[in-house]
């Protein structure tokens, strides 16, 4: 182990560290807002409503995470419609790009978790809500919709630890996230034990750190159960 | 039968350069860098490496044969095993290569250079704020980090995605090895672009490898090369594959 390389590298892999954390940070509030509504769609009893949103968390869950950014950033830039489009000063940053997918790929996954606890609210409870005569829009912001989330949690937080290393592709798109200055670092220094050992070391620490947030966020938001 | 011809291999090998000196010269090349070097259907190597090769015999007077296709990571062992005796396959010379065998002057250059759209406006001397892609991990990307400073740097981990992104204009410049990028130039995607300034010399001198201290061979080649040079020949196969020089 070369310690004084690692010791050279490190304000840089941090620096790539910080740019991974945003990218997660933000795409998961973005998904987590696409997802809501989403969730509701599906979790309707009306074929429609219920099977028009499935074709997008299909499309994002039925195909790799690389090939969804290569379609969206190398696939989209070849047609002239949208690079003459309003739309190009946003697509040809990768960052914007790598922004999009990751926020459509976390929410489609985020609306099927929050879809199967939508229906997994006890039924006594909403039953509840109904004989006290509360409306349909009330029923879902004050029983169903809190009770869901809180259903949620450890799978929902399974999917923002899922995203952070899947963020990892960002480099594919000339992003220099953490894995990208790591690859960066190695073709110059050739050094790809210690530069992957401590890439992986800082995606531990920040997984670790999320977790215990995460996990005090549970116990508070379900001290009910206990 | 593969691990019999193997051994015989290994043994003419052997006995042909014991036998040094006016006998036949066994030219290992790799087969797999067109057009620098190949294997065409019916299995003959073929390509400029080939073609320098059979120059220099001819110019030796010496017979000679290629030995074909080779892999690359192993090319320098089977030198020193003496299964052929020199290796003319578009290699590097570097320090690291130079511990283990001795190379010849170099018989061409490979150069890197700027490719952008035809009739941009980007001036090689002023790229402050450009976006410039390379590929990762390759003398080029190196060039980018090290020389260009103050530029918008996009690495890439195939040649392809950064022409695609050069394609799209995502990248205003592409530094890249002279001589690939000449074949993009010539698909139909790179027909609207163009190299910009002059080629940028990164000393990527090409020669052809022999065994340490096969100083008489060497010497034979660095002859012959000179005298190609000299007598218009490697301008004629030069010619034949790239509209510039690349000695």
């Amino acid at each position: 182990m070369n310690w004084e390389e690692i010791f050279v590298a490190l304000p840089k892999l941090l620096d790539g560290a910080v740019l991974t954390l945003e990218l997660v940070f933000i795409s998961c509030i973005i998904g987590f807002v696409i997802a809501i509504p989403v969730a509701l769609m599906r979790a309707s009893q009306n074929w429609w409503v219920s099977n028009i949103p499935l074709i997008y968390t299909f499309f994002f869950r039925g195909t790799p995470l690389l090939v969804q950014l290569f379609l969206f950033y190398y696939g989209a830039a070849q047609f002239d419609a949208v690079r003459e489009s309003i739309f190009w000063p946003v697509l040809k940053e990768a960052y914007w790009c790598a922004l999009i997918v990751f926020a459509l790929n976390t929410g489609a996954y985020t609306a099927e978790i929050f879809r199967g606890a939508i229906q997994a609210v006890p039924h006594g409870e909403v039953e509840a809500g109904i004989a006290i005569g509360m409306q349909k829009h009330t029923l879902y912001r004050r029983i169903v919709l809190p009770r869901a989330i809180r259903m949620a949690l450890p799978a929902y937080g399974n999917e923002i630890i899922l995203m952070l290393k899947s963020s990892a592709l960002a480099y594919t798109i000339t992003l220099f996230d953490l894995t990208g200055v790591t690859r960066t670092i190695i073709a110059r220094n050739y050094l790809a034990i210690e530069m992957y050992f401590t890439a992986g070391v800082i995606y531990l620490l920040m997984t670790f750190i999320f977790i215990q947030v995460w996990m005090r966020v549970e116990k508070r938001l379900l001290k009910f159960q206990n | 039968m593969k691990k019999i011809a193997f051994a015989l291999a290994a043994v003419l090998g052997l006995s042909v350069s014991m036998a040094h000196a006016g006998d036949k010269i066994r030219i290992g090349t790799e087969g797999a860098y067109p057009p620098f070097n190949g294997i065409d259907k019916d299995g003959k190597a073929f390509g400029f490496d080939v073609d320098i090769a059979n120059a220099l015999c001819a110019e030796m007077k010496a017979e000679c044969e290629i030995i074909a296709p080779l892999d690359w990571d192993s090319i320098l062992i089977g030198l020193k095993k003496k299964k052929y005796d020199a290796v003319v396959a578009s290699m590097s010379i570097t320090e690291e290569r130079k511990k283990a065998v001795d190379f010849t002057e170099p018989y061409y250059s490979n150069n890197l250079t700027l490719v952008a759209k035809k009739g941009s406006s980007v001036d090689p001397a002023n790229l402050a704020g450009k976006a410039v892609g390379a590929q990762r991990a390759t003398i080029a990307a190196n060039y980018v980090t090290d020389e260009l400073k103050d530029v918008d740097a996009k690495l890439y981990d195939t040649q392809e995605n950064a022409y695609l992104d050069l394609a799209s204009g995502r990248i205003d410049l592409l530094v890249s090895d002279k001589l690939p990028a000449y074949d993009w130039l010539r698909s139909e995607q790179g027909q609207g672009f163009e190299f910009i300034g002059d080629a940028i010399d990164v000393n990527d001198k090409i020669g052809i490898a022999v065994r340490k201290k096969d100083d008489e061979l060497r010497e034979k080649f660095n002859a012959a090369i000179k005298a190609i040079v000299a007598n218009g020949t490697y301008a004629k196969i030069n010619e034949k594959y790239f509209p510039f020089s690349i000695y």
